[in-house]
């Protein structure tokens, strides 16, 4: 480990570059990605070392770069595709969950799609419903493609290290408000040292990014964040173990299983619409897995509702520290902390 | 091209019998040797045989869901698509894809079950070809109710903007499964696409394989030789309804007559004639290929069908850690 810091954006463009340099193969394509060098900084300087062979802005049509992703990869290319946000993939979809996600089943394992889809979710800045979406549980929710949703510039880096260079499809999202944009600043934490050489870090490896006794928050992206607050705010009440799950395909259900199994309290938050979502996944595998050890569960996330614009409306749905806190207090754990 | 033609149409014929097969007197989807649907080509022959020939085993095609004559031309294992047609085990996919779903890496074929949308993964393996400086090109198959999908109209702009070598192949079949083509288009020539985008395009106006054979040599040539991509639209005709099953009340006797009638395989059987090509070499080529058909049937219908556990391997090519095959994604478990 470096003590050479990064923001969440400069250490995946680090990972990027790493993997153009090494193989050949890898090339970056979507909308605004050469030029503009990604609206939310996630290729700068990547044309400048690459040239557009290599980062290619391609015209708006979704389909048809998206698709040509899947073509390119299934001829043994490793694109990576960015579609600057996750709310506009409905206009693709049946390339990302017919195509992309599914021609390696069909063909039965004849056939692999090793293509990285990027894009960013997320609110808190009141762009309203159509640029404000994490649907995180959309994309784990069909078979096919790996989730993966960094919460900091080290886990940033080494998982698209490792997105790039799986055989398989991987939909990697970034929230926005992590990745240390000069218009958008992003809270204490996303930014990290980061190792100059490359690295991996395994899908499916949650990681407890802060341990305690009495409570299991689990959570993603940009509400790690707001949960190591609230748990830094409850320190003298309650011992609040954060977990951040790092992929949602994998899920790493053991180690949350495991931390249950000792706090047997859950709180799990999302950005996500709540019903049918990554809150009703964790919640379910704890069940069904682990009822016994369960004294106390919780959900926080998106009440089902679009996301509003209007900023007093926007922060009322979306989960907050203080909502975390709440949340956490209303469980009632038993302080196993000393007097 | 008769061969594969011959190839093509025996094949289908003898699908039909076997889709059939415990489907009658009442129709029942879910009975017989062939699972699911059925979509045949019959009556595409000329496009698929006069295209194909073209293009050698690194180039690559994207059919739609009607996939056969297409695959036969492009030399997909005829044993393994039809083990796979039946859904066995040595089939293609390991039965997971099914007819509009097959896939031979070995000589560069996939489909896509979705209307329009094998479009754009052809102008991929096309982008790739031009990244890795080869001169392979794509095809990529669709019909005539496919060219109003967005998926092929931006697939068109892109592989202009790019410069790629892939042409789009329309099979104008006059039937957009119950529509017919005057109802959801004022334009004829379904090539013409290609003039909003300044695409080269050309149309065969009736199923003549030497025709399309030497207006897809042009096309071709052209992605070849770097000069981006071009449309040529074929008519051709629908001999069965969009599905088997499907009674075609919508369509008008005289129109059936009429796609029977016209037949790319006697219009090439007349012109082999002239060239001096006898009857005796013409049955000779028939027979063989009826041979080769008949004994791909009966070689798939001998397969064994899958394991019901192997249902959960291959959703990845590199399965995650956790993930063993055999184990259902529902059991707590690291799993997914």
């Amino acid at each position: 480990m470096t003590d050479r810091e990064r923001t969440m954006s400069r250490a995946m463009v680090d990972a990027i570059a790493h993997e153009m340099r090494e193989n050949e193969e890898v090339f970056v394509m979507g909308e605004d990605v050469a030029d503009y060098e990604g609206i939310f900084d996630s290729t700068t300087g990547l044309r400048e070392e690459f040239g557009y062979d290599r980062v290619m802005d391609v015209p708006i049509s979704e389909t048809a770069f998206i698709g040509a992703g899947v073509g390119a990869a299934q001829s043994g290319m490793r694109p990576i595709v960015e579609l600057m946000f996750a709310d506009f993939f409905g206009v693709a979809m049946d390339q990302i969950y017919n195509n992309m996600a599914k021609n390696t089943y069909m063909s039965g394992g004849n056939v692999s799609v090793p293509m990285t889809l990027m894009t960013a979710v997320g609110g808190t800045y009141n762009d309203a419903a159509q640029h404000s979406q994490t649907l995180y549980g959309t994309f784990a929710h069909l078979p096919g493609m790996k989730v993966v949703v960094p919460s900091t510039a080290y886990d940033a880096k080494g998982l698209m290290h490792n997105a790039i260079r799986d055989d398989d499809p991987v939909v990697y999202m970034f929230h926005k408000r992590l990745m240390g944009l000069g218009w958008m600043p992003a809270p204490d934490g996303p930014k990290t040292p980061v190792p100059e050489e490359d690295y991996t870090i395994p899908f499916g490896s949650a990681d407890v990014k802060r341990e305690g006794d009495d409570v299991t928050v689990v959570t993603l992206g940009l509400h790690v964040h707001r949960a190591l607050e609230a748990a830094e705010e409850l320190a003298d009440e309650v011992d609040v173990e954060v977990i951040d799950l790092r992929t949602l395909v994998p899920l790493d259900t053991e180690t949350i299983l495991e931390s249950v199994r000792k706090t047997g309290n859950l709180v799990v938050v999302d950005e996500d619409y709540q019903s049918f979502g990554v809150t009703g996944e964790i919640t379910a595998r704890v069940a069904e897995a682990a009822l016994e050890d369960l004294e106390g569960v919780k959900r926080l996330a998106i009440p089902d509702v679009p996301i509003p614009y209007a900023r007093p409306l926007e922060n009322e749905v979306l989960p907050g520290t203080d909502d975390i806190v709440q949340t956490i207090r209303s469980l009632d754990p038993v302080r196993s902390l000393s007097p | 091209m008769y061969e594969w033609m011959v190839t093509a149409r025996y094949y289908e014929e003898r699908l039909q019998e076997e889709y059939l097969e415990g489907k009658q007197p009442a129709f029942d989807i879910s009975a017989g040797p062939i699972p699911g649907e059925l979509h045949l080509a019959a009556g595409h022959e000329s496009s698929a045989a006069g295209v194909v020939s073209h293009l050698r085993d690194s180039d690559t095609v994207t059919a739609p869901h009607r996939p056969h004559h297409v695959a036969i031309a492009k030399g997909v294992d005829l044993d393994r698509m039809t083990a796979e047609i039946f859904g066995r085990e040595t089939g293609l996919g390991k039965g997971k894809g099914g007819h509009m779903h097959l896939f031979d890496p070995d000589v560069n074929f996939a489909c896509s079950g979705i209307i329009a949308q094998g479009v754009p993964p052809a102008v991929g393996a096309a982008l790739a070809a031009k990244k890795r400086n080869t001169d392979d090109i794509a095809v990529a198959f669709l019909g005539e109710g496919a060219i109003d999908q967005g998926a092929f109209l931006e697939s068109l702009n892109l592989a202009k903007v790019q410069d790629l070598p892939v042409v789009f192949v329309i099979e104008d079949n006059d039937w957009a499964i119950s529509m017919p083509k005057e109802r959801i288009t004022d334009v004829q020539d379904g090539s013409r696409r290609g003039e909003g985008h300044d695409i080269p395009h050309e149309r065969v106006g009736h199923d003549d394989a030497v025709e399309v054979f030497e207006a897809a040599r042009e096309a071709i040539g052209r992605a070849r030789d770097d000069n981006g991509p071009s449309i040529l639209e074929v008519q051709v005709h629908r001999r069965m309804g969009h599905f088997m099953g499907d009674a075609e009340a919508y369509r008008p006797e005289e129109d059936k007559e009429a796609a029977q009638m016209r037949d790319s395989i006697e219009r090439l059987e007349a012109t082999m004639e002239d060239a001096g090509i006898t009857a005796d070499e013409r049955d000779s080529i028939r027979t063989d290929a009826q041979e080769r058909v008949d004994d791909a049937i009966a070689w798939a219908k001998d397969q064994p069908e899958p394991e019901p556990d192997a249902a959960y391997e291959d959703v990845f090519t590199n399965p995650p850690s956790g993930v063993t095959d055999a184990e259902p994604a529902t059991d707590g478990g690291e799993t997914q």
